[in-house]
């Protein structure tokens, strides 16, 4: 799944939704990772250090509110401080997701993804 | 209204005025009177017919002529009317003034009382409607779940159809994964917002916003206060239900203190090792463990049911499927400790979002009529959060009920599940 070139890494559990995102980014030239559940979630990110983590929030066995937390008290500095694109299919920019750098609510436009992405990468 | 319920409307509230004018305990009182103090807050709220007798003893006990508990509807109608003053007065003007003029308001337009009467009953009812259903809104996890699904696919709908009406040059083999998606997800699209307007309709049938085992379950997680101070409690078979369940915890408290439990409870985390050593029955054991949550059982869930399966008291855990009262899933340890009495029975469950918990279930049988009596079977679930190190250890497959369990091959299944599944 994920390399040492990774430039994002995704966690997301719907397979469509992943695979609709892995091809918007990657035909802009970015290296894309998914790994499709909230267990190990925390593991694939260290093991990845990708530049960027798209997170979704409902994920199953373990939310994307407990992965970002889990990411923000890595002892590693340089992993917590990735940083974090949240996926919310809530709409909201509420206390769960305070903690990432961005969010996005679904479903969202292809074209504000990509801006998005652009923006945090640069 | 019948001119006998009116009058008890009355007798109730003027009872209960008294009583606190004279700050009074609720349960001093009901000694006094020879009641039980749950039969004198029925009686305070209205919900129960209150005799001649009766009358005059509480009229002893609170110091004031018997015929002054007897009044007519004008009074029942003076009653309601001081109320709404004083509600709809919160937060803004001193409602003093408005209590005071609520006899010569009825007296000089009886027909425009009424009406405001009518109006506030109503609005009672449709406050209490609402809250019922916001909270459901916010933590009705099928909802949710099924909210969750129809949000997902309209995203990977939006985003593939972005990508084939808006890309260049899309290598065939996306386009077919592309294709394959959009087909797969329109159906699930259609499927799940079906399955929530199924769900939404059976809000309908099923008759009443809350039913009284959930004023109860609600009256419980918000600390078991006494019934007359706690706002979960609406219908008359709720008021009931809770003041039986508050005197069998009073019994079951003073079979197992709180701090002989606690103390235990620090020592020893295995509730069966824990009934050895406190010379206990496990049932009580199990149910005060549910009811104190000492420290290592904090959020510790109970589930009870009788001899036909149905669940006579429902403590819930966060993350454990609970239906609305009714049906169950038949996969709950509690069913299979049914058949196996005085034997605790371990699982390790996991519910349709993959939560994990461990339960203990254990049974007991009884005969209370004597040896020519019924047999009377009762079974108890602990839930538990799962040990740790059990996260690769099988679990068994659990729901909440078929009806909205989104598991498409369990081998228990009843009935189709309104859910989309798969």
């Amino acid at each position: 799944m994920a390399g040492r070139t990774l430039d994002i890494l995704m966690i997301e559990d719907e397979p469509n939704i992943a695979e609709a995102v892995n091809f918007i980014l990657m035909r802009e030239g970015w290296q894309v990772g998914v790994h499709g559940d909230g267990a190990g979630g925390i593991e694939a990110i260290r093991a990845a250090r990708p530049r960027l983590v798209i997170l979704d929030m409902m994920l199953p066995n373990r939310s994307g509110a407990e992965i970002l937390a889990d990411l923000r008290a890595d002892p590693d500095a340089a992993v917590a401080g990735i940083p974090v694109l949240m996926l919310t299919a809530r709409g909201h920019t509420g206390e769960e997701a305070a903690r990432a750098d961005a969010v996005l609510a679904k479903p969202f436009a292809n074209d504000d993804l990509r801006d998005m992405v652009r923006r945090m990468l640069n | 209204m019948s001119q006998r319920s009116a009058n008890h409307i009355l007798t109730g509230t003027r009872i209960r005025e008294r009583r606190l004018s004279l700050a009074r305990r609720q349960a001093d009182v009901a000694r006094a009177a020879g009641i039980s103090p749950a039969y004198l807050n029925l009686i305070e709220h209205n919900r129960r017919p209150v005799g001649e007798d009766l009358v005059a003893r509480l009229a002893e006990v609170l110091e004031m002529p018997a015929d002054e508990l007897a009044e007519g509807r004008e009074e029942a109608r003076l009653a309601v009317l001081r109320e709404a003053a004083a509600r709809l007065a919160e937060g803004d003007a001193e409602p003093g003034p408005v209590v005071a003029q609520a006899t010569e308001f009825l007296a000089r337009f009886p027909g425009w009382a009424g009406l405001l009467i009518t109006l506030f009953r109503r609005a009672d009812t449709l406050e209490r409607q609402l809250v019922a259903l916001s909270d459901r809104m916010r933590q009705d996890p099928y909802l949710l779940t099924t909210l969750h699904q129809i949000l997902s696919a309209a995203t990977s709908i939006r985003s593939t159809a972005s990508i084939l009406s808006e890309e260049r040059a899309v290598p065939p083999d996306w386009l077919d994964r592309f294709h394959a998606n959009l087909d797969q997800d329109s159906q699930r699209l259609s499927v799940t917002a079906q399955a929530l307007v199924a769900y939404l309709d059976s809000f309908e049938t099923e008759g009443a916003i809350i039913t009284p085992e959930e004023e109860v379950e609600a009256w419980m997680a918000a600390g078991a206060r006494p019934v007359e101070e706690s706002d979960d409690l609406v219908s008359d078979a709720a008021l009931a239900l809770a003041a039986d369940h508050l005197l069998r915890m009073a019994e079951e408290r003073r079979a197992l203190p709180d701090a002989t439990l606690a103390s235990a409870a620090a020592r020893e985390r295995d509730p069966m090792r824990l009934a050895a050593r406190l010379d206990r029955q496990p049932d009580l054991v199990m149910r005060r463990l549910a009811a104190l949550r000492p420290a290592g059982f904090e959020t510790a869930g109970l589930l009870v049911c009788d001899g036909s399966g149905a669940l006579i008291l429902r403590r819930s855990t966060p993350g454990f499927p609970l239906p609305r009262p009714g049906d169950t899933c038949p996969l709950w340890p509690l069913y299979q400790a049914l058949a196996m009495p005085q034997t605790a029975l371990s699982h390790l469950v996991e519910t349709p979002e993959g939560r994990r918990f461990r339960t203990l279930s254990y049974a007991t049988r009884s005969q209370p009529d004597g040896t020519d009596g019924p047999v009377l079977s009762r079974a108890q679930m602990l839930i538990l959060p799962p040990d740790a190190g059990m996260a690769e250890t099988p679990a068994t497959k659990i729901g909440p009920a078929c009806r909205i369990c989104p598991r498409p091959d369990c081998p228990a299944r009843r009935e189709p599940s309104i859910l989309a599944m798969g």
